[in-house]
C-alpha cells in the first residue's frame, strides 16, 4: 500500500515535469500555426509512456543508480589503489561514449560536411573511417576527462582553475581548426553525457569527495560532467587539424 | 499495431546496447577488481530494471507523441510561408522572427524541465547541500539558462554571425561570475551545462537548427545547422551561477 500511494506520487511528479512540453507544443499548434492536432489518440499514449517511464526511471536512479557509483567510489578509496580507480574511470567515460547514438549520428554528418568541404574524399569509405575516427577521438577525450575529474577530487585542486585553462584550450583551438570543424566541435561537448551516465558520474564524484578526508562533496565532489563535455570541443578540434 | 511493436523492440535493444557497456564496466570492476558484494543485491537488479525500462517507455513515448509534432513544428515555424520570405529575397530583418524566437525560448525551457539527467543531478545536489540547493530553484535556473541560449543560438544562425564569437564572450562572462560566485556553487553549475543536452532536448533542437538553416536564404544547414547544443550547454552555467549570487544577496539582505 505504501508503495503503491509512492509510485502514484511519483507519476504526479513526472506528470507535472512533462506539463510544460505539453503545453508549448499545444499553443503553438493552436494558436501560431493554426492547426488541429493529428493523432489525438496517440499522442494520449505516447504521453502516458513518457510520464511512466520517467517515473521508473528516478525511482531506479534512488535504487540502482545512486548506490551503485556511490558504493564503488568507496570501495575504490577503502582499496586505495589509484590505477585501478583512474582504469576505471577511463573505462566509465570511454565505454559510456563510444556507443552513444546521438555521438554517432553526429559523427556522420560530420563526415558529410567534410566530404562535401574537400577535407577527405568524397566516397562512402573515407567517410565511415573519418566518422569512426571522430567517434574513438570523442570517447577517448571523456575517457580523459573522466581520469583528469577524479584526480581533481584526489588532490583536491579548485575546479574552476582546470575549466578556464580548458576555455583557453578551446579559445586557441579555434584560431587553428578548419572552420568547417568548429560547429561540430563545440555541439560534440553537449553530447556526450547521457542519462544513464550523468547519474553514474554523479554518484561517483559525489561518493568519492566523500570518502576522502578533507573533501567537501559540494565543491568537490561535482564537476566530473564538465570536463566530460569541455574536452570533446578540444580533442575534435584536434581531429580537425591533423586530418 | 504490428509497426508499434518492431519500433518498441528497436528502442528496447538500442537501449540495451547502451546499458550493457556500462553494466559490464560497472560489473566487472566490482567483482574482479574490487572484489566486494554488491550491497542490497536484489534492490539494485531490480532498480536496473527499472531504470532500462523506464528508459524504453520514455524514449518510445517521445518517438511517438512528442517528437514527431514538435520536429513538425519546428520545420513549419521556419517555414517561407509562415515567416513571409519570398524566394527571391537575398537577407532577411532578424526580427521577423518572433515567434521562433518564442518557440526556441519555449521548448528550451520545457524540454529541460523534463530532462531526466538534469532531474538526477538536481536530486544529488539537494541531499549533497543538506537542502540548501531547491531542486525547483536549480531546474528553473537552468531551463531558463537554456532557453535564453536557444534563442540567442536561433539568431545566431538566422544573423550568420560567427558562432565562436558568441562562445568566447560567453567563457569570458563564465569566468567573470566565477570570481563572484559562492564557492560551494561553481562545480555544479559547471556541471549543468553539460546535463542539460540529451535525450529530450537534443532532437527537438537539432530539427529546430535543421529548419532555420534550410530554410533562411544564404545559410547552409550543413555549416550553419550546428552549435545550438554549444549555446544550450553554455547559458545554463551562467543562469546557476547568476541564481546562486541572487539567493546568497538576499538571505545576506535577510540576516543584516
Amino acid at each position: 500500500m505504501r508503495l503503491l500511494r509512492h509510485f502514484a506520487a511519483s507519476l504526479l511528479d513526472s506528470l507535472r515535469d512533462l506539463t510544460p512540453i505539453v503545453a508549448v507544443i499545444g499553443f503553438f499548434q493552436i494558436f501560431i500555426l493554426q492547426q488541429p492536432i493529428p493523432n489525438l489518440g496517440v499522442l494520449l499514449v505516447g504521453t502516458l509512456l513518457v510520464v511512466l517511464g520517467l517515473s521508473l526511471f528516478i525511482q531506479g536512479l534512488n535504487l540502482a543508480l545512486f548506490p551503485l557509483g556511490e558504493s564503488m567510489a568507496w570501495d575504490f578509496a577503502r582499496k586505495g589503489s589509484l590505477n585501478w580507480l583512474l582504469l576505471f574511470a577511463f573505462a566509465l567515460g570511454f565505454g559510456t561514449t563510444v556507443a552513444e547514438p546521438a555521438l554517432i549520428k553526429i559523427a556522420e554528418e560530420a563526415a558529410k560536411i567534410a566530404a562535401t568541404g574537400g577535407m577527405i574524399e568524397d566516397n562512402q569509405q573515407s567517410q565511415d573511417s573519418y566518422a569512426n575516427g571522430l567517434r574513438y577521438t570523442v570517447a577517448v577525450s571523456v575517457g580523459f576527462a573522466i581520469v583528469l575529474g577524479v584526480l581533481r577530487i584526489i588532490k583536491g585542486w579548485p575546479v574552476q582553475y582546470l575549466i578556464i585553462s580548458g576555455y583557453l584550450g578551446v579559445v586557441l583551438m579555434t584560431a587553428l581548426a578548419p572552420e568547417e570543424i568548429i560547429g561540430i566541435a563545440y555541439d560534440s561537448g553537449g553530447v556526450t553525457t547521457s542519462t544513464i551516465t550523468v547519474p553514474l558520474v554523479t554518484a561517483l564524484g559525489v561518493g568519492l569527495a566523500s570518502s576522502i578526508k578533507g573533501r567537501n562533496p559540494m565543491t568537490d565532489g561535482f564537476g566530473l560532467i564538465a570536463f566530460a563535455s569541455l574536452t570533446p570541443m578540444i580533442f575534435v578540434m584536434g581531429y580537425g587539424i591533423l586530418l | 499495431m504490428n509497426d508499434l511493436l518492431t519500433h518498441f523492440l528497436q528502442v528496447l535493444t538500442g537501449t540495451l546496447l547502451d546499458v550493457l557497456p556500462i553494466a559490464g564496466i560497472l560489473f566487472g570492476f566490482q567483482f574482479l577488481v574490487l572484489r566486494r558484494p554488491v550491497k542490497n543485491p536484489k534492490e539494485v537488479l531490480i532498480g536496473l530494471l527499472m531504470v532500462l525500462l523506464g528508459l524504453v517507455l520514455f524514449l518510445e513515448g517521445l518517438d511517438l507523441a512528442l517528437f514527431p509534432l514538435g520536429k513538425l513544428m519546428a520545420s513549419q515555424l521556419t517555414s517561407p510561408e509562415l515567416l513571409g520570405i519570398s524566394p527571391h529575397m537575398q537577407e532577411v530583418e532578424w526580427h521577423h522572427y518572433f515567434w521562433v524566437y518564442l518557440f526556441a525560448a519555449s521548448i528550451g525551457f520545457s524540454t529541460t524541465i523534463a530532462e531526466p539527467s538534469l532531474i538526477a543531478v538536481t536530486i544529488k545536489a539537494n541531499q549533497v547541500s543538506g537542502g540548501a540547493i531547491s531542486q525547483w530553484g536549480l531546474r528553473i535556473a537552468v531551463a531558463i539558462g537554456v532557453a535564453v541560449g536557444i534563442a540567442i543560438g536561433s539568431y545566431r544562425i538566422i544573423s550568420g554571425t560567427p558562432l565562436h564569437w558568441y562562445i568566447m564572450t560567453g567563457y569570458v562572462v563564465v569566468i567573470v561570475q566565477t570570481l563572484y560566485a559562492p564557492r560551494t556553487i561553481i562545480a555544479l553549475a559547471y556541471d549543468s551545462g553539460g546535463v542539460t543536452t540529451s535525450t529530450v532536448t537534443v532532437p527537438l533542437v537539432a530539427a529546430l537548427g535543421l529548419g532555420l538553416s534550410s530554410n533562411i536564404p544564404g545559410r547552409n544547414p550543413l555549416l550553419d545547422g550546428f552549435g545550438l547544443i554549444a549555446f544550450a550547454s553554455l547559458f545554463p552555467i551562467m543562469s546557476v551561477m547568476a541564481y546562486a549570487q541572487l539567493s546568497e544577496w538576499r538571505s545576506n539582505k535577510r540576516n543584516r
